[in-house]
Parts: structure tokens; C-alpha cells; sequence
């Protein structure tokens, strides 16, 4: 989703483990490892900062053996390559409603599910809709239904587990607001306040228009303004009420910014120049990092989620093609899980990640629990201390109180034309 | 006929590369413009949509007067103090020595990117930045200014910061070409400073003047990053509207835009160029 963390945290690997794998990788030739037909091969994939991170592809070299070539863009970007430059990438990691706009391409081929050692482990986010039997499935591109094609040449989706999955889930998180609750001084609980006047000159939300429409379809819903039949495939009639509110809003004088990548979104929270704006859970901690008081904050009418996952470019065959299945085993075996949630996303994979996890992270990130001693990410940096719980609480309590995912609608073209009125207003 | 024959060979090779790197991109641009679009695709036809799409949206509109006027305030500043800054050096500069001195003093933001030039406005006019709290402790206001920041004033502002140095450029240039006798003689003949500038330098300068104009406005024109950054996304101009298209595979409709830009452009330097014929007066 985003450029910019990748840059951060790969300067400091590029400093830290990169450059030590890269003097251990020239003092010891290739290591000798299970995967020995695939520790020659390199696989190139790109997909959003958000989880290209340089530290998956020094352990997966480790383990497998496979050279990773990484390259991080930005949401829109990674759209751009999928869909025009086919040869350009084995892997694709890109999010599950991009693949409504990148599957009809051709460029990806289905993968077979039987192939998969950890498939039945899978969330049930990501097969049948339900995170537990009883939940219900929240608007917009819900993964599962982009998940799976009927056959390996697939040119459609279907509503059930095929055995033919378009992208194996990797990464996903439940967005909501952001707010400095040190410069707003009450408690928030509702998406209104992103239009409530008391923060006129402070509030933000975000340029990209394929999310900003639902976190605005969010406030319009919560203010009871607008009743939509899907939020993630509005009438032209809704995408107008919609944008006339906001239009309003943003000739009033609500909006200090728009931002539109992660450091950006970091910048205007710590400097408070915006106390209340939409946000990615990263940039929350990033924010948090600098010693500023910062919350994820969970609202009433539940979360805007958002999920990526790993697809194969339909050129891939033979070796290479062994060895991107190998990689994916590998992705959902725990360890890229681990690391993952560490920083606050979840794995497609839970159970397994646990192993790579303390007991402490595991409670403080998926169960919800009280921290019994400092939460560090990843990287170093201390997240919170002991006694402190995550916002938003357990994994069920946050994804099982999804309103809407991001998608894409049938008449993008015509929301996307009104979003570039709205940025001119 | 051997020396038009040698001519074309010596003229060949910059008509080859200009032809493969500037013509050819710039046909590719308006043959696609003229093509269809999906979600995810471009297919070749010959349509009018995204022209029609265009010239009826109220945005466009709104988007090329908000190009224009960024360019017509910029120009208007850079050219004053452009021109000041160059009068400076020419003519208050006795020492060639000085001149070139200070001349390379004026570059020297340039060797750093102009993103982090203009990021670096960012921090200083912010709501608690550098000179709300200094203005505030000086007592002038009581409460942050918000305008400051996000806004047509700080996108105006990064820009003169900006493009400044391609107006000092060619006037300095022009003025030091000109002959110091003229000014004497202007001097001999009873003129006053005033009459000087207005009736020998000024004239003289007009062939700096509008280079440093042609730079600016097309600089201008074509930005939108600067845009983006210092309206806090807020505010839009065509090289916006072009992006925004690109980033969501619209190319066809960006195509479109990108030429009714390219030629609003090359009718404002058609404009600028009868003024004043440059060929004639270098």
C-alpha cells in the first residue's frame, strides 16, 4: 500500500542484516538447503511496500534458497504493472481488489490449491467470506469472491472453494481512523467526526480514490445521509450525494490536506497540522515511534478492510514455476507471518505464525490481551509498554467488525471522473 | 548539389534523434488519444470520447484557469525579481571577479533536488512551523495563520522559489551584452536612471526577458508534483488531472489532455514569440 515504509525500513536492513548477508552471502557461496533445484533461481516480484520487505528475501534465500528480487510501489502503480507489463514480474503481490481490475488481463494464472500445504489452515476471510460460521460478509470486493476461478484457465470468478485460487492471501488489516487524542481532548467513536466542524482546518483523508470513496461512503452512511446498497459498488446516484457532501465539506474549509502517500499521512498527524484523518496502521506506529500520542481508533460502525495476497504471472512454468509454489508454502509456513504481525497486520496463516511469535506478542497482537511486558516491532522500535492493550482489540473483535472492504465498483470510470472534480473544487 | 547533399548529412543526426525522441512520442501521444479505455485496457480506435469527455466537463475548465493563473502569477514574480537580481549583477557588480561569485552563489540551491527545495516549505509554514511562532512571538498575530500553508500562496511560492533562476539566467545574459557605451551615451544625452532602464536596458533585455518567460511559463504548465505537495493535494492544474488519469490506466483520456495541454502551450509561445523575435534580436 504504501512506498515510503518500505524505504524506511529497508535503509535500516540495507544497514543492519542487508549488508551483513551481503558480506556473509560473498564469504559463503550458496547455501546447501532442502529446496536444491530452486536455490539457482530468482524470482522477481513487486507489489506494495507494505509487505516487500527486504528482510523476506535474505530469510527466504536462507531457507530456500531462492533469490528474491523485490520491487516496492505505490497501490497505483503496482495496478499499472500488473495490467500492462506482464513479463516484467513471476510474482505479483497486489491486493484482492486490484485483482478485479487484473485478472481479466490474463496475466496471472490460477494456482492449484491441492498444491497448497497450509490451504486448509487459510482464514475462512479468504474462502468462504465467514471468519467465524456465524459472522456475515461484509460490501465491497470481498476477497473470496475474487479468490477463486473454476479451472486452471480460469477467466471468472466463483463463489466457492474450486481448488483454483487467483492470489494466495497474505497479508490483511482492518483501517480505520486516525486522531491525536492529546489535541482532541474527547472521546471519538463515530466515522461522523471526520466531517464534524469542530475539526474545520484538521481533518484529512486520502487521494487515492478507490479507498477514499469508502472511507467517505463510511462517514456519509454514519452521518445517515446516504443509505447504500453496497458501498463497494455504489449507483451514480450515490457516487453524486456522496462527493456533493464531501464537496461541501472541502469548500468549507474541513480539510487541511489530502494526502496520498504513507510519510505524508505520518508528517501531518506529528506535526498537527490534522488531528483526525484516515490512516494506515503502520503510519500509526510510526507516529507513535516519535513519542506522540496516537490512536488506531476503533469506531461504532466497524472498519474499512483491506487484503493483499501472492499471484503468479501466467508465464511461469517448469522450475521456476516449482519454486514459486515452494515460496508460497514457505510464506504461509510462519515465519513472513510472524514478522508480519508483529507490525500489526495479520497472517492468512495465524496458527502458524504463533511459533514465531512470544507469548506476549501473540497476546498482545491477535488475542487482545494486556501486554505483560514492552512490544517491540520488528525493527527495534518500542510500540508499547507493559499493560497496554492494542486498539481495537482481538483479531475477532477487529475483523469480525468489518464494514466494507476496498474494491472496486462498475462504474469506477465514472467515480474516478467525479473524484478528479472533487480534488479541483 | 554535394554541398546541399553535406548539409543534409550534418543536419541528420540531431533531425534523427530529435525525430525519435521528441516527433515520434508526440504522435504516439495524440494517435492514443484518439483510443478507447477499460478498467484495465486501451484498444485502438478513432473516437472523440475523451475530447468530448473533456471540453464538457466544467473541470477542465476550472483546472486550465488554475494552470494559467499559477503561470501568470509566477512569470509576474519571477520576472521582477529575476530581472532585479540580474540588474544587480551586471550593472552594481563592478568586478568580473564578484559577478561570477555571486552568480554561482544563485545556483547553488540547485544542487539539491528540487522536491526537497520545495518539501523543505513544508516544516517552515506549517500551523506550528517556523514562521507562525515567529510571528506569533513577535506579537503580529495571536493565532497561526492558516493559509500559509496548503494553499495557492504556498504553491505560488515554491514556484517563484523555484523557477526564480531561469529568469536570472538569459536577462543576466541579455544585460551583459549590452553595450556599456549606450548607457553612457544615454547618460551624455541627459537621461535619468529611470529613462535608462526604460529606454535602452529593458528594451535590450527583451530577448532574455522572453526566454526566461518561455521557461517559466512551460515549466509551470507542465508541473504537477509542486502542485501536489504544496496545496496538500487541495488544489488541482492539467499536469494534475494528466497524473491522476495515468495512475488509474485512463491513458486515452491522459493522452487527450496531454495534447489540448501541449497546445495551449504552444499557442501561449506563438503569442510570446510575436512580441518579440528572438532569431533577430540574438
Amino acid at each position: 500500500m504504501t512506498t515510503i515504509s518500505k524505504i524506511r525500513y529497508s535503509r535500516r536492513n540495507v544497514l543492519k542484516t542487508g549488508g551483513a548477508a551481503l558480506a556473509a552471502a560473498a564469504a559463503f557461496p550458496a547455501p546447501m538447503v532442502w529446496g536444491q533445484e530452486s536455490k539457482n533461481i530468482t524470482l522477481r516480484q513487486f507489489g506494495t511496500g507494505v509487505s516487500n520487505l527486504n528482510e523476506v528475501a535474505t530469510k527466504v534465500k536462507e531457507d530456500l534458497g531462492i533469490t528474491l528480487e523485490m520491487t516496492a510501489l505505490d497501490t497505483d502503480s503496482v495496478t499499472q504493472r500488473a495490467a500492462t507489463q506482464p513479463d516484467s514480474f513471476d510474482i505479483a503481490d497486489i491486493e484482492y481488489f486490484v485483482a478485479k481490475k487484473v485478472w481479466p488481463t490474463g496475466n496471472l494464472q490460477a494456482m492449484d490449491a491441492s498444491k497448497i500445504k497450509n490451504y486448509d489452515k487459510i482464514v475462512g476471510i479468504f474462502r468462504n467470506g465467514k471468519l467465524t460460521p456465524e459472522s456475515s460478509i461484509a460490501q465491497g470486493t470481498a476477497p473470496h469472491t475474487v479468490g477463486f476461478v473454476e479451472g486452471p484457465a480460469g477467466t471468472s470468478f466463483v463463489d466457492n472453494e474450486s481448488g483454483w485460487m487467483t492470489l494466495i492471501p497474505t497479508i490483511y488489516n482492518a483501517d480505520t481512523l486516525g486522531i491525536r487524542p492529546d489535541l482532541i481532548g474527547r472521546p471519538i467513536e463515530s466515522w461522523t467526526e471526520l466531517l464534524n466542524p469542530e475539526f474545520k482546518g484538521k481533518a484529512s483523508i486520502l487521494d487515492i480514490s478507490s479507498i477514499g470513496i469508502m472511507d467517505m461512503a463510511m462517514v456519509c452512511e454514519a452521518m445517515g445521509e446516504i443509505q447504500y446498497g453496497d458501498k463497494g459498488n455504489m449507483t451514480k446516484d450515490e457516487i453524486d450525494k456522496t462527493f456533493a457532501i464531501f464537496t461541501e465539506a472541502k469548500k468549507n474549509g474541513q480539510f487541511r490536506a489530502f494526502w496520498k502517500t504513507f510519510d505524508e499521512s505520518v508528517n501531518l498527524m506529528a506535526s498537527g497540522e490534522v488531528v483526525i484523518q484516515s490512516m494506515w496502521s503502520p503510519a500509526i506506529t510510526a507516529v507513535r515511534s516519535r513519542g506522540i500520542d496516537c490512536v488506531y481508533q476503533p469506531l461504532k460502525e466497524g472498519y474499512r478492510s483491506w487484503g493483499g495476497g501472492i499471484g503468479l504471472s501466467a508465464s511461469l512454468s517448469g522450475m521456476e514455476l516449482d519454486a514459486a509454489y515452494e515460496y508460497i508454502n514457505w510464506y504461509l509456513s510462519g515465519w513472513v507471518g510472524g514478522f508480519l504481525m508483529r507490525q500489526g497486520y495479520y497472517s492468512a496463516v495465524p496458527e502458524t505464525s504463533k511459533d514465531f511469535m512470544s507469548e506476549n506478542e501473540w497476546g498482545y497482537w491477535f488475542e487482545g490481551k494486556e501486554s505483560t511486558g514492552d512490544i517491540t516491532s520488528p525493527f527495534g522500535d518500542k510500540l508499547a509498554g507493559a499493560g497496554e492493550v492494542r486498539d481495537g482489540g482481538s483479531f475477532y473483535d477487529r475483523m469480525g467488525a468489518v464494514a466494507c472492504w476496498n474494491s472496486v465498483m462498475q462504474e469506477n470510470q465514472y467515480m474516478v471522473r467525479k473524484w478528479n472534480e472533487f480534488i479541483a473544487a | 548539389m554535394t554541398k546541399q547533399f553535406t548539409a543534409w548529412i550534418q543536419a541528420a543526426p540531431m533531425a534523427l534523434v530529435l525525430l525519435a525522441f521528441l516527433v515520434a512520442p508526440i504522435v504516439m501521444i495524440a494517435i492514443v488519444s484518439f483510443w478507447g479505455a477499460t478498467e484495465y485496457s486501451i484498444y485502438p480506435a478513432f473516437q472523440f470520447d475523451n475530447y468530448e469527455f473533456l471540453f464538457r466537463s466544467p473541470v477542465t475548465y476550472t483546472v486550465f484557469f488554475n494552470t494559467f493563473k499559477y503561470a501568470a502569477i509566477t512569470w509576474a514574480f519571477t520576472l521582477v525579481i529575476g530581472f532585479t537580481v540580474a540588474y544587480f549583477l551586471a550593472f552594481e557588480v563592478r568586478s568580473l571577479k564578484w559577478q561570477i561569485a555571486l552568480f554561482l552563489l544563485c545556483t547553488i540551491p540547485f544542487w539539491t533536488s528540487n522536491i526537497i527545495r520545495m518539501i523543505s516549505w513544508i516544516p517552515f509554514l506549517g500551523r506550528n512551523g517556523l514562521a507562525n511562532s515567529t510571528l506569533i512571538s513577535w506579537g503580529v498575530i495571536d493565532e497561526p495563520v492558516e493559509w500559509l500553508l496548503f494553499s495557492d500562496f504556498s504553491v505560488i511560492l515554491a514556484f517563484v522559489h523555484l523557477y526564480t533562476l531561469f529568469m536570472v539566467v538569459p536577462i543576466f545574459n541579455s544585460m551583459m551584452r549590452i553595450d556599456r557605451s549606450l548607457i553612457e551615451a544615454a547618460r551624455d544625452g541627459g537621461a535619468s536612471a529611470w529613462q535608462t532602464l526604460r529606454h535602452v536596458i529593458i528594451p535590450l533585455c527583451k530577448p532574455g526577458i522572453m526566454i526566461g518567460t518561455i521557461f517559466v511559463t512551460t515549466l509551470v504548465m507542465g508541473d504537477f508534483i509542486t502542485v501536489r505537495f504544496m496545496s496538500g493535494s487541495q488544489r488541482a492544474n492539467v499536469g494534475r488531472l494528466i497524473s491522476n488519469d495515468i495512475s488509474l490506466l485512463q491513458y486515452p483520456s491522459a493522452s487527450a489532455t496531454a495534447v489540448v495541454l501541449l497546445v495551449a502551450v504552444l499557442i501561449v509561445i506563438a503569442l510570446l514569440l510575436r512580441l518579440v523575435d528572438i532569431r533577430k534580436e540574438l
